[in-house]
C-alpha cells in the first residue's frame, strides 16, 4: 500500500495543457491506467468520455471502452468489472445518474471502489442542463464518498487521490467527483499534468485481494440476505466510511510528497478566514465569485472569509464545527435544494447546522439557495448574501433561508 | 392484564399459503365474534415463498386491546398456545427462509399447549418424528391427507374448518364451536363446512407427549456471526467443487459427488423423496441432468444416487425417467434418515430390493397438488369422504 518514495524533483517531467475539468479527469484516468470505462452520453458529463475516446483513438490510452445502452447498465458493467479486479471509471449527470440509481445504491455494500465523475446537472424537466448539486447529493446517505472540486487542476489531482482512497483495502467504497456543469466541464484552463512515474509511485495497483471474483478464489457475492444479516452488512459499510477520513488525509499527504502539489486541509479550503467576522460556506465553482466579492468587500472594510467544502462524504463535522464556531455568523450557499427540509434549507446548510449543534459555540447560521439550473452566482449576489449574514451577526431577526437571484 | 392467545400455522410455502391464510384469518374473526380483538399475519421473512419450503402464519388474539398490544410488540410470538402443522412430514422439523438451522415443529408450543397435525398417521408415528421437548405438550390429529394445492390456489376440501373445529376443542377460551359454526354460516359458506367443523370438534383425539418421548437428536443449528466476524463486500465462500465417490464394498473410487450447502440442508423441504431401483437403471443421465437442485451424485459405476442433503422432493426425476418404476416418489413420512440409497444397495442388493418394495407399497401417495391434470378433482371428494367417514 505504501507508495515508493521518489528522489528526483517533483517537477520532473510535468507538462501543462489547456483542458477542461472533464478533460482533466480523463487525463487522470489515463495516468491511473484505468482498465474498464463505460460511457453513455448525457450533458455535461459526456465531455469526459469524448476526451477518453480521443485519447484511446490517438493511441495514448489503452482500456476497455464500453458504450452501454443506458446509465443503469453503464454503472452495472463497471461494478462487475471492479469485482474481477479491474480499475474502473464511469460517470453521469442529472437524471442519467438517477437512472442508474439502483446500481448506485448497492455499490457501497458490495465494497466496489468505483470512481466516477458527476457532471453536476439539474434534474430536468424541461431539458434543463445547467448545474445543480442535487444529482450527486441524492446518494449522500448510501456509502458513497462525495467530493466537490472548483478547478480543472483540482479535478485531475482529486481523481488520482480518489482512486488511491477508494481502492484502499480499508475502504473499498465508491467515490464520486462532482464537477459543476459548464463552469468546470466546459471551461478550459491551464492544468499541470504530473509525470507518469510519479503517479505510478503514488497510486498502487488495485488489489481486490480476498474479494476478487476469480476461479482460484471461489466466493459468492451478494447472496440472498434476510434480516439476520443486513444490519451487520450496513454496520460494516458504516465502519469503512468512518475509516475514510483518515485514509483521505494520508492520500493528500502522499500526493503532496510525491507529486508536489498540496491542498492543505483535504476536507475544506479556508479563504481569508484568519481575521474574518463572518464567513460564507459553499461547494464547487461558486468559490470564484465568492473570492472576488470577498476581496472587494475587504477593501470596503468588511472582514469576510470563505470556507469551501471539498469532501461532503465523509463529512468533516467536528473539524468544520470547530472552524465555524470562531465566527460571528455563517452563511451557507447551496447550489441545491431540499424541499420541506428543516427551515426549507439547502442540503449543505442542513448538514452544517447539524454539525454545529454539538459545538459549544454556535454562531447564527443563514442558508442561501442560489445558482440553480446553471444560473450564475455573481459578485453582487455574494455581496447581498454577506449583508444578510452581517445582519444575522448583529442579531437582526430574519428568515433562516433566502433565495438569491430569483426574479421577484 | 387480560389473556393473550397465540396460534401459529406451519405450512408448505406456496402449496398451502392460501389455506394457512384462511385459517389464520378465521381464528381472528371467530374470536372477534366473542368480542376479542386480534391480528392475523404471515411471517414476512418467509416470503418470497418457495415451493414446499416451510413457512408460518400467525394469529394473535387477546381479551382486550391493551393485552393485544403486548402480543403485537414482537412480530413473531416466542411461544404459542396452539401450533398447527398442515403437513405431517414437517413433524421432522422445519428449516425456513426466515432462520438458519432446523427448528423442531413443537418449538413454540407452550408447556401443556397443543400441536395439531393434519395426518393419516397414528400418534406414535408422529411423536417419534417430533423432536423431544423439555415440557409436556398435547398432540391432536385431524385425520386426513395434507391439503396441497398449486400456486395461490385454494383447494376447498374442508381442511380449514376441520382445523378450526379442532382449535375450538383444544382451546375453547379462544372461540367456541358455536361461534365458529355461526361465522361459517354467516359468511355464506357451504353449510356442510359447519358440519365438517363440528365433526372434527367431536372426533378429535388428543394424547399427551411426555418430555422423554420423541426424536432425541439435537436439531442442527448455526451461529450468526458478528459484523466484525463477517467477510465484507456481502461475500461468502463458495461451496467447494466436489470429489469422487467410494464404493462401500470394493473401495473403488470414481464418479462425482458435488459438495453440498453447509448452511441450508433442505431436509425439511421435501414431502416426498425419490427411491431408485438401481437394478433397472439404464444410466441415461436424464434425472441427473433435469434435477433442478443438482441433487444426484454420480457413483463410480455411473449410477445416479439422489443425495438427501440437496433433494427438495420435486419429482422431476420420476417424471423424466424413461424406465417404468425405476424412480418412484415416496411419501417422506416413511423415512427416518437421509442415508445414501446407493450405499445400501451396494451392501445388500436383496435387502435393498425388499426395502424398496416396502417403501413404495406401504405409504400413501403424496403430491404437491399438481402432479397430474385432474388430480384436484379426484382429491377433493376423497378428502371429503375422509372427513365424513370415521
Amino acid at each position: 500500500m505504501t507508495p515508493t518514495a521518489v528522489a528526483e524533483s517533483p517537477k520532473g517531467t510535468e507538462q501543462t495543457a489547456l483542458i477542461t475539468g472533464s478533460e482533466a479527469i480523463a487525463v487522470a484516468c489515463k495516468l491511473a491506467d484505468v482498465d474498464v470505462i463505460t460511457g453513455y452520453p448525457i450533458r455535461p458529463y459526456d465531455t469526459v468520455i469524448q476526451y477518453i475516446a480521443q485519447l484511446i483513438s490517438n493511441g495514448e490510452m489503452d482500456c476497455e471502452y464500453i458504450v452501454a445502452e443506458g446509465e443503469h447498465s453503464q454503472f452495472e458493467v463497471v461494478k462487475h468489472a471492479s469485482t474481477v479486479g479491474a480499475r474502473v471509471f464511469c460517470g453521469s449527470s442529472g437524471v442519467g445518474w438517477m437512472y442508474a440509481f439502483e446500481c448506485l445504491t448497492v455499490t457501497p455494500a458490495l465494497r466496489v471502489p468505483m470512481v466516477v465523475m458527476v457532471g453536476n446537472r439539474a434534474l430536468d424537466d424541461p431539458g434543463a442542463f445547467g448545474v445543480e448539486h442535487n444529482d450527486a447529493l441524492a446518494v449522500r446517505d448510501l456509502g458513497w464518498q462525495l467530493v466537490w472540486v472548483d478547478s480543472a487542476q483540482e479535478a485531475l489531482d482529486t481523481a488520482l487521490i480518489a482512486y488511491r482512497v477508494a481502492e484502499d483495502r480499508r475502504i473499498f467504497l465508491p467515490c464520486a467527483i462532482s464537477c459543476d456543469g459548464a463552469f468546470l466541464t466546459h471551461s478550459q484552463a491551464l492544468v499541470k499534468i504530473p509525470a507518469q512515474e510519479k503517479v505510478n509511485a503514488f497510486l498502487p495497483r488495485y488489489d481486490r485481494g480476498d474479494l476478487l471474483l476469480h476461479p482460484d478464489n471461489p466466493i459468492t457475492v451478494a447472496p440472498q440476505a434476510n434480516e439476520d444479516w443486513l444490519m451487520e452488512i450496513r454496520r460494516q459499510t458504516a465502519a469503512a466510511m468512518d475509516r475514510s477520513m483518515g485514509v483521505i488525509r494520508e492520500a493528500y499527504k502522499d500526493y503532496e510528497r510525491i507529486i508536489g502539489r498540496g491542498y492543505g486541509n483535504p476536507f475544506f479550503e479556508e479563504y481569508m478566514t484568519d481575521d474574518a467576522d463572518v464567513v460564507l460556506v459553499g461547494m464547487g465553482t461558486l468559490s470564484t465569485p465568492c473570492k472576488v466579492a470577498i476581496r472587494k468587500m475587504r477593501q470596503e472594510g468588511k472582514k469576510v472569509g470563505l470556507v469551501r467544502v471539498r469532501w461532503f462524504r465523509p463529512f468533516a463535522a467536528e473539524e468544520l464545527a470547530q472552524c465555524l464556531s470562531r465566527f460571528k455568523a455563517v452563511g451557507v450557499i447551496d447550489r441545491d435544494f431540499s424541499l420541506g427540509s428543516p427551515y426549507s434549507s439547502g442540503v449543505l446548510a442542513t448538514e452544517v447546522r447539524a454539525a454545529l449543534y454539538a459545538s459549544a459555540k454556535r454562531p447564527p447560521l443563514v442558508g442561501f439557495i442560489c445558482g440553480l439550473g446553471g444560473r450564475e452566482v455573481l459578485v453582487p449576489d455574494v455581496e447581498k448574501i454577506t449583508g444578510i449574514v452581517y445582519d444575522a451577526a448583529a442579531g437582526k431577526p430574519q428568515p433562516l433561508t433566502h433565495w438569491i437571484g430569483v426574479r421577484e | 392484564m387480560g389473556r393473550l392467545f397465540a396460534v401459529e400455522i406451519v405450512y408448505r410455502g406456496i402449496f398451502q399459503k392460501t389455506l394457512a391464510k384462511h385459517i389464520s384469518r378465521a381464528i381472528v374473526l371467530a374470536a372477534h365474534r366473542e368480542g376479542k380483538p386480534g391480528i392475523s399475519f404471515g411471517r414476512y421473512g418467509d416470503s418470497p415463498e418457495r415451493n414446499g419450503i416451510p413457512a408460518k402464519a400467525f394469529a394473535i388474539v387477546a381479551t382486550d386491546d391493551i393485552t393485544l398490544e403486548e402480543g403485537m410488540a414482537k412480530y413473531e410470538p416466542k411461544e404459542v398456545d396452539v401450533s398447527i402443522n398442515l403437513d405431517d412430514t414437517m413433524c421432522k422439523g422445519v428449516e425456513s427462509w426466515a432462520w438458519y438451522g432446523l427448528q423442531p415443529i413443537n418449538k413454540l408450543v407452550k408447556p401443556n399447549g397443543t400441536l395439531i397435525v393434519t395426518s393419516r398417521e397414528e400418534p406414535e408415528k408422529l411423536i417419534d418424528m417430533c423432536h423431544r421437548k423439555e415440557t409436556p405438550y398435547k398432540l391432536a390429529i385431524v385425520k386426513g391427507i395434507p391439503s396441497f394445492s398449486g400456486l395461490w390456489v385454494f383447494k376447498d376440501d374442508h381442511t380449514d374448518v376441520r382445523v378450526l373445529g379442532a382449535i375450538a376443542r383444544v382451546l375453547p377460551e379462544l372461540f367456541s364451536i358455536e361461534s365458529l359454526k355461526q361465522m361459517i354460516l354467516d359468511d355464506g359458506e357451504n353449510p356442510l363446512k359447519a358440519t365438517s367443523a363440528q365433526r372434527s370438534y367431536d372426533r378429535l383425539q388428543t394424547v399427551t407427549v411426555k418430555p422423554n418421548q420423541g426424536n432425541p437428536e439435537k436439531p442442527y443449528e448455526f451461529e450468526l456471526l458478528k459484523w466484525t466476524e463477517m467477510r465484507d463486500g456481502i461475500s461468502i465462500p463458495s461451496i467447494a467443487q466436489g470429489h469422487t465417490m467410494t464404493d462401500p464394498v470394493t473401495g473403488k473410487t470414481g464418479g462425482f459427488q458435488p459438495e453440498r450447502n453447509a448452511t441450508f440442508k433442505k431436509f425439511s423441504t421435501r414431502t416426498m423423496r425419490p427411491v431408485v431401483n438401481f437394478d433397472t437403471c439404464i444410466k441415461c443421465t436424464l434425472c441427473w441432468l433435469q434435477c433442478p437442485d443438482s441433487c444426484f451424485d454420480v457413483t463410480p459405476e455411473g449410477l445416479y444416487d439422489a443425495n438427501m442433503a440437496s433433494c427438495c422432493g420435486c419429482g422431476v426425476c420420476e417424471a423424466v425417467c424413461p424406465v417404468p418404476n425405476c424412480v418412484t416418489m415416496v411419501n417422506e413420512i416413511g423415512f427416518s434418515d437421509n442415508d445414501s440409497q446407493w450405499e445400501m444397495w451396494r451392501k445388500d442388493k436383496e435387502g435393498y430390493g425388499t426395502w424398496l418394495k416396502d417403501k413404495i407399497e406401504s405409504h400413501p401417495v403424496r403430491s404437491h397438488g399438481f402432479r397430474y391434470r385432474g388430480q384436484y378433482e379426484e382429491q377433493v371428494p376423497e378428502a371429503l369422504a375422509a372427513a365424513e367417514g370415521d
